[in-house]
């Protein structure tokens, strides 16, 4: 049966990795290159590079870090961060990247999602969405809002609705991340990751609160998540991603056991 | 010189440069002539079954991929590149190449896991590949090893024969594929780890002989 998936995400800033800074061995601390290395070796199905910086005129150093990776794992990896634009896309996927990951720009301009799903295929375009919960209204009735801008920005667009209709303009994969729950380390917002992935029939990773390998566990099963996305929790070295597998394994969760 | 197919069919490069990284040298054409003079063939494929067939009929590497089967040319096709050796394909309803007897199905909505739960389409991520032969190509992989899938159609050869590895999603289904100087993977070794690698480097060794 196919595995359930564990992605470290690593946040990339002007090329170099904003956290990581417990790593000891050989690992230069900071270098994304190093670290996919990393986490391709210790057992990651896949590694998720997210730029925070964003800007157009940065980029460059970003296809440059996107081409090294390709070099040296063979798992798939995804882009994510800025990609605004079909020529974003294809800068990123040239670069050696599985699939990109689009975000605001999508919620500002849902053509996108077609756009590049028609030119790459639906499997390259991950609908990247950041969700808070609300009070329940017409407008909201799942009580959740799409959020930008690290969610200061409400949009006021449901995000049952939002999936939905990102399924049908060709996302691939959803990577759903609860503003609420993100950088807290107590947790996925397993209510949300049930009410997403159970309504569309695309592929969901959660994403936001991990800080132990229970939180996994919780939303792969109850959550009824796809994959499940991890920071913190493996870049300070709390956990490596072997415990995280053993434990979901003990609990009867299956997840690629060797590498 | 190992040849990678270019008929415009997404991602070439990832298999450049998990050969680049074993250290074959390859080379990502469509000049037929280059094609011919290579030692052995790698066709990988992303994408749709029509839009791929369409390109490579303009291409004419439809008949050239027939004539290097004939030839004995060690061949391996990856994803959509083993889908579109088969007759047809439900994708598109597309008439495909032909050198494989067989049908590409998709995937039925019904499919549920051992939990009841309704399956994803596509089935995308990482699955277990049963070998049941012991062919050359699958040479010293571990038993129990997974690789990546990403796939909303499935191959259906009218021959159980030519299976040499299964995966099971809701329903077993044909995952590796191998007659005479071809073997086709409806995974991608070039995304899946160590066996993966492995697998492509028992490839690039073969000498085509079944």
């Amino acid at each position: 049966m196919l595995s359930k998936r564990i992605i470290p995400c690593l946040d990339v800033r002007d090329g170099r990795t904003t956290k990581g800074i417990k790593f000891r061995d050989n690992i230069d601390i900071g270098d994304p290159v190093e670290m996919g290395r990393f986490y391709y070796e210790q057992g990651a199905d896949e590694i998720v590079f997210y730029d925070i910086t964003a800007s157009s005129d940065r980029r460059p150093i970003m296809l440059d870090v996107v081409r090294r990776v390709a070099e040296t794992i063979f798992i798939p990896f995804s882009v994510g961060g800025g990609i605004r634009t079909l020529e974003d896309m294809r800068d990123v996927l040239l670069a050696g990247a599985e699939k990109v990951s689009v975000n605001s720009a999508a919620v500002q301009n849902p053509d996108i999602i077609r756009q590049g799903a028609e030119a790459f295929g639906n499997q390259c375009i991950v609908l990247g969405m950041d969700v808070k919960k609300v009070a329940v209204s017409d407008k909201i009735p799942s009580g959740y809002e799409m959020v930008i801008n690290g969610g200061r920005t409400h949009m006021g667009i449901d995000a049952l609705w939002w999936a939905r209709e990102a399924e049908r303009l060709g996302a691939g994969e959803i990577c759903l991340n609860s503003i609420d729950a993100d950088g807290m380390q107590t947790g996925y917002e397993l209510e949300l990751t049930r009410l997403i992935s159970t309504a569309v029939r695309i592929p969901v990773i959660a994403s936001g609160g991990a800080g132990e390998p229970r939180h996994l566990l919780d939303v792969l099963d109850q959550g009824c998540a796809d994959a499940a996305l991890i920071a913190s929790m493996v870049h300070y070295g709390t956990y490596t991603i072997r415990q995280i597998k053993d434990f979901l394994s003990q609990n009867g969760v299956g997840v690629r056991g060797s590498w | 010189m190992i040849a990678i197919l270019d008929y415009k069919a997404g991602n070439l490069t990832s298999v450049m440069r998990a050969l680049d990284y074993l250290g074959f040298p390859c080379r990502i054409t469509n000049s037929p002539e280059e094609i011919r003079k290579a030692d052995r063939v790698v066709f990988p494929g992303v994408g749709a079954a029509g839009k791929s067939m369409e390109s490579l009929g303009e291409l004419g590497l439809d008949k050239l991929l027939r004539e290097l089967f004939s030839a004995q040319v060690p061949i391996l096709g990856i994803c959509v590149g083993l889908q579109v050796l088969f007759d047809l394909s439900e994708e598109n309803q597309t008439r495909c190449l032909g050198i494989l007897p067989g049908a590409v199905r998709r995937f039925p909505d019904t499919l549920r896991s051992d939990r009841g739960n309704l399956l994803k389409i596509p089935h995308m991520g990482w699955n277990e590949v049963k070998f049941r032969k012991n062919h050359e190509v699958v040479r010293d992989i571990p038993a129990g090893s997974e690789f990546y899938f990403v796939h909303s159609y499935y191959p259906q050869p009218e021959s159980e024969d030519i299976a040499i590895g299964t995966t099971e999603y809701g329903m077993a289904f044909t995952s590796a594929v191998a007659v005479k100087n071809l073997v086709a993977v409806q995974f991608h070794p070039e995304k899946s780890g160590k066996p993966g690698l492995r697998l492509l480097d028992n490839f690039c060794r073969w000498s085509g002989a079944a």
